[in-house]
Protein backbone atom coordinates (compact mmCIF):
# COMPACT_ATOMS: atom_id res chain seq x y z
CA UNK A 1 0.00 0.00 0.00
CA UNK A 2 1.65 3.72 -0.38
CA UNK A 3 2.13 5.89 2.34
CA UNK A 4 -0.86 8.26 2.39
CA UNK A 5 0.44 12.03 2.04
CA UNK A 6 1.36 14.13 4.67
CA UNK A 7 -1.07 16.89 5.31
CA UNK A 8 -5.00 17.22 4.83
CA UNK A 9 -5.95 16.58 0.99
CA UNK A 10 -7.06 19.91 -1.08
CA UNK A 11 -9.48 20.62 -3.69
CA UNK A 12 -12.22 18.32 -5.11
CA UNK A 13 -9.62 15.54 -6.78
CA UNK A 14 -6.23 14.83 -7.28
CA UNK A 15 -5.80 17.14 -10.39
CA UNK A 16 -7.26 19.94 -8.40
CA UNK A 17 -4.96 19.20 -6.18
CA UNK A 18 -1.96 19.19 -7.93
CA UNK A 19 -3.33 22.49 -10.13
CA UNK A 20 -3.66 24.27 -6.66
CA UNK A 21 -0.30 23.41 -5.37
CA UNK A 22 1.50 24.44 -8.49
CA UNK A 23 -0.18 27.52 -8.62
CA UNK A 24 0.67 28.22 -4.71
CA UNK A 25 4.13 27.09 -5.66
CA UNK A 26 4.74 29.78 -8.73
CA UNK A 27 3.27 32.71 -7.15
CA UNK A 28 5.50 31.82 -4.09
CA UNK A 29 8.72 31.79 -6.46
CA UNK A 30 7.34 34.96 -8.24
CA UNK A 31 6.86 36.88 -4.96
CA UNK A 32 8.73 35.72 -2.57
CA UNK A 33 5.88 35.49 0.34
CA UNK A 34 2.76 34.88 -0.19
CA UNK A 35 -0.08 34.77 2.84
CA UNK A 36 -2.92 31.43 2.77
CA UNK A 37 -4.22 29.30 4.70
CA UNK A 38 -2.00 27.15 6.96
CA UNK A 39 -3.43 24.07 5.88
CA UNK A 40 -2.37 24.89 2.17
CA UNK A 41 0.95 26.40 3.79
CA UNK A 42 1.56 23.50 5.10
CA UNK A 43 1.40 21.40 1.66
CA UNK A 44 3.29 23.60 -0.13
CA UNK A 45 6.24 23.63 2.03
CA UNK A 46 7.63 19.93 0.62
CA UNK A 47 6.52 20.89 -2.88
CA UNK A 48 8.40 23.89 -3.06
CA UNK A 49 11.68 22.66 -1.06
CA UNK A 50 12.05 19.88 -3.70
CA UNK A 51 11.77 22.44 -6.27
CA UNK A 52 14.67 24.82 -4.90
CA UNK A 53 16.82 21.44 -4.29
CA UNK A 54 16.05 20.98 -8.11
CA UNK A 55 16.93 24.70 -8.80
CA UNK A 56 20.06 24.44 -6.91
CA UNK A 57 21.30 21.50 -8.90
CA UNK A 58 21.01 24.00 -12.00
CA UNK A 59 20.93 21.81 -15.10
CA UNK A 60 18.70 21.31 -17.76
CA UNK A 61 16.98 18.11 -16.93
CA UNK A 62 15.90 19.68 -13.10
CA UNK A 63 14.87 22.70 -15.03
CA UNK A 64 12.77 20.55 -17.13
CA UNK A 65 11.36 18.47 -13.88
CA UNK A 66 10.42 21.90 -12.20
CA UNK A 67 8.54 23.12 -15.79
CA UNK A 68 6.29 20.33 -15.16
CA UNK A 69 5.04 21.87 -11.91
CA UNK A 70 5.55 25.55 -12.82
CA UNK A 71 4.47 26.39 -15.95
CA UNK A 72 5.77 29.95 -16.04
CA UNK A 73 9.24 29.96 -17.50
CA UNK A 74 9.91 33.29 -16.10
CA UNK A 75 9.08 32.28 -13.02
CA UNK A 76 11.31 29.36 -13.72
CA UNK A 77 14.39 31.57 -14.49
CA UNK A 78 13.62 33.53 -11.53
CA UNK A 79 14.07 30.31 -9.71
CA UNK A 80 17.18 29.27 -11.43
CA UNK A 81 18.98 32.29 -11.29
CA UNK A 82 18.10 34.46 -8.36
CA UNK A 83 16.73 32.04 -6.01
CA UNK A 84 18.64 29.26 -6.05
CA UNK A 85 22.36 31.52 -5.92
CA UNK A 86 20.69 32.76 -2.67
CA UNK A 87 19.82 28.67 -1.27
CA UNK A 88 23.37 27.62 -2.19
CA UNK A 89 24.99 27.89 1.67
CA UNK A 90 21.84 26.41 2.98
CA UNK A 91 21.61 23.02 3.63
CA UNK A 92 17.35 22.51 3.21
CA UNK A 93 15.00 24.91 5.39
CA UNK A 94 14.11 26.84 2.11
CA UNK A 95 11.23 28.41 3.58
CA UNK A 96 9.70 29.58 6.20
CA UNK A 97 5.64 29.09 7.37
CA UNK A 98 4.90 32.24 9.98
CA UNK A 99 1.17 31.89 11.28
CA UNK A 100 -0.58 35.09 11.70
CA UNK A 101 -4.59 34.48 13.33
CA UNK A 102 -7.38 33.44 11.83
CA UNK A 103 -9.27 34.83 9.02
CA UNK A 104 -12.37 37.09 9.43
CA UNK A 105 -15.45 35.65 7.77
CA UNK A 106 -14.74 32.23 8.29
CA UNK A 107 -12.09 32.21 10.71
CA UNK A 108 -9.64 29.96 8.60
CA UNK A 109 -6.11 30.13 10.32
CA UNK A 110 -4.03 32.18 8.01
CA UNK A 111 0.04 32.00 7.34
CA UNK A 112 2.86 33.19 5.52
CA UNK A 113 4.72 31.66 3.56
CA UNK A 114 8.12 32.66 2.04
CA UNK A 115 11.98 31.95 0.97
CA UNK A 116 14.47 31.97 3.37
CA UNK A 117 16.83 34.39 1.59
CA UNK A 118 18.66 35.97 3.90
CA UNK A 119 22.85 35.14 4.11
CA UNK A 120 22.91 31.53 5.63
CA UNK A 121 24.65 31.94 8.73
CA UNK A 122 24.63 28.71 10.81
CA UNK A 123 23.88 28.15 14.53
CA UNK A 124 26.39 29.11 16.82
CA UNK A 125 26.36 25.85 18.68
CA UNK A 126 26.75 24.03 15.31
CA UNK A 127 29.96 25.97 14.52
CA UNK A 128 31.27 24.84 18.07
CA UNK A 129 30.66 21.45 17.88
CA UNK A 130 32.09 21.58 14.21
CA UNK A 131 35.80 23.60 15.36
CA UNK A 132 36.15 21.72 17.90
CA UNK A 133 35.78 18.28 15.69
CA UNK A 134 38.39 20.33 13.23
CA UNK A 135 40.80 20.66 16.05
CA UNK A 136 40.57 17.02 17.75
CA UNK A 137 40.82 15.70 14.12
CA UNK A 138 44.09 18.60 13.98
CA UNK A 139 45.78 17.60 16.65
CA UNK A 140 45.75 13.77 16.11
CA UNK A 141 47.36 14.38 12.95
CA UNK A 142 49.69 17.00 14.40
CA UNK A 143 51.02 14.63 17.02
CA UNK A 144 53.22 12.59 14.82
CA UNK A 145 54.68 15.53 12.85
CA UNK A 146 55.07 18.19 15.91
CA UNK A 147 58.56 18.57 14.93
CA UNK A 148 58.24 19.86 11.30
CA UNK A 149 56.33 23.20 11.69
CA UNK A 150 58.95 24.96 13.61
CA UNK A 151 60.60 26.01 11.31
CA UNK A 152 57.28 27.34 8.91
CA UNK A 153 56.85 30.36 11.41
CA UNK A 154 60.04 31.62 11.08
CA UNK A 155 59.66 31.99 7.25
CA UNK A 156 56.27 33.03 7.34
CA UNK A 157 57.62 36.47 9.76
CA UNK A 158 58.78 38.71 7.25
CA UNK A 159 56.11 38.57 5.08
CA UNK A 160 53.59 40.51 7.65
CA UNK A 161 50.45 40.04 4.49
CA UNK A 162 50.15 39.72 0.95
CA UNK A 163 48.42 42.31 -0.98
CA UNK A 164 44.67 40.97 -1.49
CA UNK A 165 44.07 42.16 -4.69
CA UNK A 166 41.46 45.74 -3.75
CA UNK A 167 44.35 48.38 -2.98
CA UNK A 168 46.47 49.05 0.12
CA UNK A 169 44.01 48.60 2.67
CA UNK A 170 43.21 44.93 1.80
CA UNK A 171 45.26 41.88 2.69
CA UNK A 172 45.10 38.01 1.65
CA UNK A 173 44.63 35.52 4.87
CA UNK A 174 47.17 34.48 6.23
CA UNK A 175 48.24 30.64 4.99
CA UNK A 176 46.08 29.07 7.93
CA UNK A 177 43.32 31.54 7.17
CA UNK A 178 43.39 34.29 9.99
CA UNK A 179 43.89 37.92 9.89
CA UNK A 180 46.56 39.47 9.20
CA UNK A 181 47.88 42.10 12.03
CA UNK A 182 45.90 45.37 11.61
CA UNK A 183 42.55 43.60 9.47
CA UNK A 184 39.61 43.26 10.95
CA UNK A 185 36.86 42.86 8.58
CA UNK A 186 36.28 39.99 6.27
CA UNK A 187 35.44 40.03 2.61
CA UNK A 188 33.77 37.83 0.65
CA UNK A 189 34.54 37.70 -2.84
CA UNK A 190 32.05 35.48 -4.50
CA UNK A 191 29.33 37.92 -3.10
CA UNK A 192 31.40 41.03 -2.91
CA UNK A 193 29.86 41.58 0.46
CA UNK A 194 31.97 42.76 3.52
CA UNK A 195 31.78 41.46 7.35
CA UNK A 196 32.59 43.24 10.39
CA UNK A 197 33.01 42.16 13.89
CA UNK A 198 29.88 43.58 14.81
CA UNK A 199 28.45 41.12 11.79
CA UNK A 200 26.16 38.09 13.24
CA UNK A 201 27.85 35.90 10.23
CA UNK A 202 30.88 36.82 11.09
CA UNK A 203 32.07 33.83 12.69
CA UNK A 204 30.58 32.16 10.29
CA UNK A 205 32.58 33.83 7.42
CA UNK A 206 35.83 32.51 5.64
CA UNK A 207 37.61 35.50 4.50
CA UNK A 208 38.52 35.45 0.67
CA UNK A 209 40.07 38.79 1.52
CA UNK A 210 40.59 41.36 4.84
CA UNK A 211 40.24 44.85 4.74
CA UNK A 212 41.66 47.15 7.41
CA UNK A 213 38.31 49.23 7.97
CA UNK A 214 34.77 48.88 6.61
CA UNK A 215 35.55 52.20 4.72
CA UNK A 216 38.32 50.63 2.47
CA UNK A 217 36.12 47.38 1.73
CA UNK A 218 33.53 49.89 0.22
CA UNK A 219 35.97 51.62 -2.24
CA UNK A 220 37.24 48.56 -3.18
CA UNK A 221 33.56 47.82 -4.36
CA UNK A 222 32.30 45.36 -1.07
CA UNK A 223 28.66 45.85 0.02
CA UNK A 224 27.40 45.47 3.90
CA UNK A 225 26.32 42.16 4.31
CA UNK A 226 22.79 41.81 4.91
CA UNK A 227 22.70 45.89 4.97
CA UNK A 228 24.41 49.07 6.66
CA UNK A 229 22.47 47.99 10.10
CA UNK A 230 23.82 44.40 10.64
CA UNK A 231 27.20 45.67 10.28
CA UNK A 232 27.33 48.34 12.53
CA UNK A 233 28.20 51.09 9.95
CA UNK A 234 27.10 54.51 9.63
CA UNK A 235 25.37 55.25 6.57
CA UNK A 236 28.28 56.88 4.11
CA UNK B 1 -33.64 2.24 10.67
CA UNK B 2 -32.79 1.97 14.60
CA UNK B 3 -34.56 4.67 16.46
CA UNK B 4 -34.80 6.02 19.70
CA UNK B 5 -37.29 3.92 22.17
CA UNK B 6 -37.49 6.99 24.78
CA UNK B 7 -37.40 10.64 24.33
CA UNK B 8 -33.81 12.45 25.82
CA UNK B 9 -35.27 14.03 29.31
CA UNK B 10 -34.42 17.48 29.93
CA UNK B 11 -32.26 16.55 32.50
CA UNK B 12 -29.85 13.94 30.36
CA UNK B 13 -29.91 16.92 27.89
CA UNK B 14 -28.57 18.97 29.92
CA UNK B 15 -26.40 16.97 32.17
CA UNK B 16 -24.60 16.10 28.85
CA UNK B 17 -24.14 19.62 27.80
CA UNK B 18 -22.66 20.83 31.41
CA UNK B 19 -19.74 19.01 30.25
CA UNK B 20 -19.07 21.34 27.03
CA UNK B 21 -16.55 23.74 28.16
CA UNK B 22 -15.03 26.67 26.86
CA UNK B 23 -11.16 26.65 27.11
CA UNK B 24 -9.24 29.52 27.97
CA UNK B 25 -6.75 30.73 25.12
CA UNK B 26 -3.51 30.84 25.77
CA UNK B 27 -2.00 34.16 26.37
CA UNK B 28 1.78 35.64 25.80
CA UNK B 29 3.48 39.05 25.92
CA UNK B 30 4.84 40.17 22.60
CA UNK B 31 8.30 41.59 23.05
CA UNK B 32 7.94 44.08 20.69
CA UNK B 33 4.93 46.00 21.80
CA UNK B 34 4.03 44.36 25.11
CA UNK B 35 0.01 43.28 23.86
CA UNK B 36 -1.42 39.82 24.37
CA UNK B 37 -0.77 38.00 21.12
CA UNK B 38 -0.78 34.05 21.25
CA UNK B 39 2.29 32.28 21.22
CA UNK B 40 3.91 30.55 17.87
CA UNK B 41 2.12 33.32 15.81
CA UNK B 42 2.90 36.93 14.72
CA UNK B 43 1.62 39.50 16.69
CA UNK B 44 -1.74 40.73 15.68
CA UNK B 45 -1.20 44.50 17.52
CA UNK B 46 2.28 44.91 15.81
CA UNK B 47 2.55 41.97 13.29
CA UNK B 48 6.49 41.30 14.74
CA UNK B 49 7.18 37.67 15.22
CA UNK B 50 10.80 36.20 16.33
CA UNK B 51 11.71 39.76 15.10
CA UNK B 52 10.55 39.47 11.72
CA UNK B 53 7.83 41.38 10.13
CA UNK B 54 4.32 40.59 8.87
CA UNK B 55 1.85 42.79 7.41
CA UNK B 56 -0.91 41.14 6.82
CA UNK B 57 -1.05 39.82 10.73
CA UNK B 58 -2.10 43.09 11.78
CA UNK B 59 -5.40 43.75 12.92
CA UNK B 60 -7.27 46.67 13.19
CA UNK B 61 -10.66 47.04 15.50
CA UNK B 62 -13.23 46.15 12.44
CA UNK B 63 -11.16 43.15 11.66
CA UNK B 64 -11.96 41.39 14.75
Amino acid sequence: MPTPTKGPRLGGGPAHERLMLANLATSLFEHDRITTTEAKAKRLRPLAERLVTFAKRGDLAARRRVLTVVRDKGVVHRLFTEIAVDMQQRPGGYTRVTKIGNRKGDNAPMAVIELVREPFSPKQATVKEAEAATKRAATKSAAPAAEAPVEAPAAAAPVAFVDGGFGADSAAPLEDGSAPEGFTVKGNKDSMKYHTTESPWYDATIAEVWFRTPEAAEAAGFEPAGGEKAQGVDEA
Amino acid sequence: MAVPKRKTSRSNTRSRRANWKAEPVALSTCPQCKAPTQPHQACPSCGTYKGRHYAAAERTEHQG
